[in-house]
């Protein structure tokens, strides 16, 4: 047992802090009747995710998280959401009568599986770190290691901005509109 | 000085800083405004009317926190906030001296982009949260604004971390030292481009921090005043604050990035105390030059229209920073002596 008001101590304290705000984030995310508010715990859930990452060593994939998921992701849902209806509709939520039971069951399941494989599973203890988690050694296996799966993901974003464009098309005119 | 005093006075210092920021640069706003405009601007409350931001302060605390009818009220109450923490946050890495600096950690640059980028989200459910049409469309046009300006700004910002090859800022600083042509601005030897670098940052955090001329946030002439049309009192005054703050660190991110942060345009340096303020009046120089210049622009320059403020930056300041990304990693590569 630390004393509280040590090093230790104030950093596991900060540490269950992050975790509960995650918890928080996530549970606002899935159970506010107003989409917008889902959106802020989701917000609230990848800061708290951003302070995981820190504890792991890894202060670069912290900030990206909060760089990109807050500020970006976040962003763009609001976004959208903003364009559809603001008032949330009063029987959105009821489905029929098997909806409770049948997600309940479903949870169940999957926290049972999940309980199962991490009861199975042998557990190495954590080697040593890797790297320091610095920039230079994410750029350098981004680039020799995993250079595969990097040029995937602009693959992936490729398709994604062809897609846009394509929807984006649809719909205006050459003449019409802009200035 | 043991480690927990030096975080507990630095924290005293951020928040009295970006609070007396805020309120002096209203007065520095509105005098400006005046003097540009042939009048005298505030002058009733104090000599010069230096107590005006004392009484500005006092309205906006005593006004009651009105909820208006129809707003969410939780989104409502905390996005000015979420305007406001992220900046503060920020000042943490900025270094104000060689020595006056809270925490240097090696990815500053980084770190004030990722608490910068929750600023819009602040904006943008305070928008929706106020269920206000103007507030709404203040909030959609602050997006796409966002969205448009950070593109240029971070390859800006990665052709600078190419030349410095580091994020630490207090590195970047240091590495400017000498007389004033080693500052940034000036290298032309590390990047052929670096004045337009410098003006391409200076423009993008403008329309970053929602100025003039891309005040579209709250264009009062046409959005009464836009996403915060239904704040009352402190929550009025929260926004504005975190965005002076956010006028600051984005001035302060260009003097340091360019204009040598700390670093006197001589190679004149003194140890201790003589030292840090050597060097912090050096850096509030360049900041509140900056910060002039700010105010300077807003009340010279009428407000672009939209199309133009996006044409702006996805026709010419895009193509221009990725150019100007090409070129610099090849003069790194061709002259790698330079």
């Amino acid at each position: 047992m630390v004393p509280l008001f040590s090093a230790e101590g104030l950093s596991s304290l900060l540490f269950i802090v992050i975790v509960m705000t995650t918890l928080l984030g996530a549970v606002i995310a899935t159970h506010s009747e107003r989409l917008i508010r889902a959106v802020a715990g989701l917000a609230i859930a990848c800061i708290g995710v951003a302070g995981l990452y820190y504890y792991l060593h890894s202060p670069f994939v912290a900030l990206m998280e909060m760089l990109i998921y807050v500020g970006a992701v976040c962003v763009t849902i609001v976004f959208a959401v903003m364009l559809a209806d603001p008032n949330p509709e009063e029987d959105a939520a009821a489905g029929s009568i098997f909806t409770g039971p049948l997600s309940f069951a479903l949870g169940i399941m999957v926290f049972w599986g999940l309980y199962a494989v991490s009861g199975k599973t042998s557990w190495v203890p954590p080697a040593a770190r890797i790297n320091d988690g610095s920039l230079e050694e994410v750029g350098k296996s981004l680039l020799t290691n995993y250079s595969m799966v990097f040029e995937l993901i602009s693959l992936v974003l490729l398709i994604a901005i062809i897609g846009s464009l394509v929807l984006a098309r649809q719909g205006r005119t050459r003449t019409g509109g802009q200035s | 000085m043991p480690e927990w005093l030096r975080v507990i006075l630095f924290i005293i210092f951020v928040l009295s800083f970006a609070g007396l920021n805020a309120a002096y640069l209203v007065w520095c706003e509105r005098k400006g405004a005046g003097h540009i405009q042939r009048r005298i601007g505030p002058k009733e409350v104090g000599p010069f009317g230096l107590l005006q931001p004392l009484a500005d302060g006092a309205k906006l605390m005593s006004k009651q926190l009105f909820l208006p009818k129809g707003v969410d009220p939780i989104l409502f109450m905390v996005a000015p906030l979420m305007v406001m923490v992220p900046a503060i946050m920020s000042f943490c890495v900025i270094p104000f001296s060689e020595t006056f600096v809270a925490r240097e950690i090696n990815l500053g640059l980084l770190m004030i982009f990722a608490f910068a980028s929750v600023n819009v989200l602040g904006l943008l459910l305070g928008s929706w949260g106020s269920a206000n049409k103007y507030a709404l469309i203040a909030g959609a046009r602050c997006v796409s604004q966002n969205v448009a300006y950070e593109i240029p700004m971070l390859i800006t910002t990665i052709t600078m971390v190419m030349v410095t090859n580091t994020m630490n800022l207090n590195e970047i600083v240091r590495s400017q030292a000498g007389w004033f042509i080693h500052w940034h601005i000036f290298r032309l030897d590390m990047s052929l481009l670096m004045p337009v670098s410098f003006l391409i940052f200076f423009v993008c955090s403008l329309a970053e921090t929602n100025r003039a001329p891309f005040d579209m946030a709250e264009a009062e002439s046409e959005l009464i005043a836009g996403a915060y049309t239904e704040y009352p009192g402190m929550g009025f005054g929260v926004f504005f604050m975190g965005e002076y703050a956010n006028i600051v660190i984005g001035c302060a991110l260009t003097a340091i990035l360019f204009l040598g942060g700390w670093q006197a345009p001589i190679p004149l340096n003194f140890g201790g105390f003589l030292g840090v303020l050597w060097g912090m009046s050096w850096f509030f120089l360049k900041l509140y030059a900056l910060i002039f210049t700010v105010i300077w622009i807003r009340w010279t320059y009428p407000r672009t229209q939209f199309y133009e403020l996006l044409n702006l930056s996805w026709k010419v300041l895009i193509p221009i920073s990725l150019f100007n990304l090409i070129l610099t990693a090849l003069q790194i590569k061709i002259f790698p002596w330079l």
